[in-house]
């Protein structure tokens, strides 16, 4: 599904990412560890098309088609979805219009029609009840005042409504205790399926605990330096970072 | 000949058609001295440093529509809040529109102010009221005072509610090819009264139009008074506002004003704190594009303990469009436990366009909370790319941003259906579908 091949990228001439390799088929979860500053949330900007990025070697290949010229609502509507560590606040709007006008744009970029009412009313009820989301915050300006457990669980209410192929998760597990960290994992599990695939980025082992990865990378100085399955993540845990820089310095 | 020999001239034309023995006169003649005198303000004044008035000077503007003209209710329907009932003052052209007006006098007069201005039954209160709060000084106000003759004139008694909002509609039809008018406006609510007004000009062609609008407003004890300026006029007519409001103990007064069309629009909105416990509230919105400017100068003068002001305008600038926002803050020394508060926040959407703000406080009180904020800002990037990672287009994005930022001003406004309009409002400014209803 998802193929990086030597990718480089960086801001203002300063690469952050030095040449990954990484490929996620559906039906696969992967996980992306690695100490602070490595590259984590710059390789999931990157694939999301934040504009910010410069890629200046390789590419980034979804479904056989490089998304190279394509801009981050583009990538949206080819599949891909990203969590964002810090949701924006986004006064005098809602939950629910948000979605309205996400789906619709997806929709349209499909050359579908717009989703009728009803249906959407439907589509958020079921989906809100999956992250047991209150009906009262959808009426909520989206974001604005949340605490930083509902903005998490609202990330992932987002992924369910939109059904990305490829989500990444930026850090969700930053900030939940562990009451919404379980209701998060839970969400993200029910959507998982054959034919989508999940990349989770974290700094700790905690969340996969509850999403299970398939596979393990270790992220270093913008570079995978270790893959493995998810015992790599246990062993991180217990060892720590310092052995993998100490092993990538040999 | 240009535009100030022009007026200054037409004044004796000017009396020969109206009561030259009624105590208003006398007032009409001092404010024709006293513009005589001054004449346009210049950008030489720091009051008028960033909006000039030298190219409306020049131009030929008829100062008396020549002709009535008149115009069917489905043509300017759209422009009435016609969702709701409503009591409507319309103008077309400056000429009272009794067709297309609801006025009314049960228990409460919504009517005009050539009529106020002549009935002996009005006299009492125009002696009480008339031009009172308004400036003897300001050249523009002066102006207008001396050619006062129509506009709107609501009195509130004392306990009484209006059953409706009323409506001040000033249309003009493009019979001249460029026409100026100066409509005076005097708004009393008395002691528990309460009302919501309307304000709107809009002329229907391409030809130009300056109007130079007074508009005085009373709000006694308790009164409450909702004021909502709705500025989306075409890009050739220009408004000079000078709104002054008097407020005693307790009352409650808020202006909205919504400036999204027009050429050149000068917002003078000033407030006097005449008494204790008093609320004054201004909020804007102000989005334009091209070339327009808009120039906000607010007044709040505290002038008696314990009272409270609250200012927050929004302002979204694009192409070569300017703004202005001027706040000035007095705090007399005996205006202790004062809570003044003002904002000013703004995004520039294009390199080409400009925004001068600047807070002016002068307190003379030491135990007051005063604060003051102003920004300048592009749109939020991480922001934009957040709404576009979730598949909403940039264009679309942004819009959604701007709309954001504009929108915790539309809280305070207290008719949904206008609520509702400014919204689309704001939505077509910005040149998108939102995606959902507003």
């Amino acid at each position: 599904m998802l193929k990086i091949d030597n990718l480089h990228a960086g801001v203002e001439g300063n690469e952050i990412l030095n040449g990954i390799n990484l490929e996620v088929n559906a039906g696969e979860v992967h996980a992306i560890m690695g100490p602070n500053g490595s590259g984590k949330s710059t390789l999931a900007a990157v694939i999301a098309g934040k504009e910010e990025f410069e890629v200046t070697e390789g590419t980034v290949i979804l479904d056989g088609e490089d998304l190279e010229d394509s801009a981050p609502e583009e990538r949206a509507h080819k599949g891909i979805f990203m969590s964002f560590q810090y949701p924006v606040e986004i006064p005098g709007v809602t939950v629910t219009n948000f979605m309205r006008t996400a789906i619709n744009e997806s929709r349209k970029a499909r050359g579908l029609e717009e989703m009728p009412a009803n249906q959407m009313l439907k589509l958020i009820r079921e989906k809100s009840e999956l992250l047991e989301i209150d009906r009262k915050f959808l009426s909520r300006s989206l974001n604005e005042g949340f605490s930083g457990g509902e903005k998490k669980r609202n990330e992932i209410f987002q992924m369910a409504m939109l059904e990305p192929k490829l989500a990444i998760l930026d850090e969700t597990d930053s900030g939940l205790d562990i009451d919404a960290l379980r209701i998060v994992a839970n969400g993200v599990n029910k959507l998982r399926s054959e034919s989508n695939a999940v990349i989770v980025i974290t700094h700790y082992q905690r969340l996969l605990e509850y999403i299970v990865p398939d596979y393990v990378h270790v992220l270093h100085e913008g570079k995978i330096v270790k893959s493995g399955t998810k015992e790599l993540a246990l062993e991180l845990e217990e060892k720590g970072y310092d052995w993998i820089k100490n092993e990538a310095v040999v | 000949m240009d535009l100030k020999e022009k007026l200054v001239s037409s004044f004796l034309a000017f009396e020969n058609n109206i009561d030259v023995d009624h105590p208003v006169h006398d007032i009409r003649s001092e404010a024709i001295k006293n513009f005589e005198i001054k004449g346009f303000p210049s950008k030489k004044e720091e009051a008028w440093k960033y909006t000039s008035l030298s190219g409306l000077q020049k131009t030929n503007f008829s100062i008396f529509p020549k002709e009535e003209n008149a115009l069917e209710y489905r043509e300017v329907k759209k422009y009435f809040l016609h969702e709701i009932d409503t009591y409507k003052i319309v103008f077309i052209d400056g000429i009272y529109s009794s067709y297309l007006s609801e006025t009314t006098h049960d228990g409460v007069d919504v009517c005009l102010m050539s009529a106020a201005l002549t009935k002996p039954m009005y006299r009492q209160i125009i002696e009480l009221y008339f031009n009172k709060v308004a400036s003897t000084e300001e050249s523009l106000t002066t102006l207008n005072t001396a050619f006062s003759k129509e506009g709107a004139y609501i009195y509130i008694p004392k306990n009484k509610v209006p059953k409706k909002p009323i409506e001040i509609l000033h249309f003009s039809t493009g019979n001249e090819a460029s026409l100026m008018l100066q409509p005076r406006n005097l708004i009393i609510a008395e002691e528990n009264a309460e009302l919501q007004v309307i304000e709107r000009h809009q002329s229907l062609t391409e030809n130009e139009v300056l109007t130079n609008s007074v508009t005085e407003i009373f709000a006694a004890k308790n009164a409450i008074v909702d004021y909502y300026k709705v500025q989306n006029d075409t890009k050739k007519a220009s408004l000079i506002d000078n709104t002054y409001i008097s407020q005693k103990d307790t009352s409650v007064v808020k202006v909205h004003t919504f400036s999204f069309g027009g050429k050149l629009t000068r917002n003078n909105l000033n407030f006097y704190q005449d008494g204790q416990h008093i609320d004054s509230t201004m909020k804007g919105v102000t989005i334009l594009s091209e070339k327009q400017h808009v120039d906000h100068h607010t007044l709040v003068h505290h002038k008696e303990p314990n009272c409270e002001s609250h200012q927050d305008y929004k302002g979204i600038y694009g192409e070569r469009s300017t703004g202005v926002f001027n706040g000035k803050i007095i705090v007399d020394k005996i205006a202790q436990k004062t809570n003044a508060f003002q904002q000013n926040n703004n995004i520039l959407i294009s390199d080409k366009a400009t925004i001068n703000t600047k807070p002016q406080l002068e307190i003379f009180a030491d135990d007051v909370k005063c604060s003051h904020g102003c920004t300048i800002g592009q749109l939020d990037e991480e922001a934009l790319f957040y709404l576009q990672s979730r598949g909403i287009p940039k264009k679309e994005a942004s819009a959604l941003l701007m709309y954001a930022f504009a929108n915790n001003v539309l809280e305070s406004v207290r008719i949904p259906e206008l609520k509702r309009r400014i919204n689309k409002l704001i939505a077509n400014k910005l040149g998108v579908r939102l995606g959902f209803d507003l």
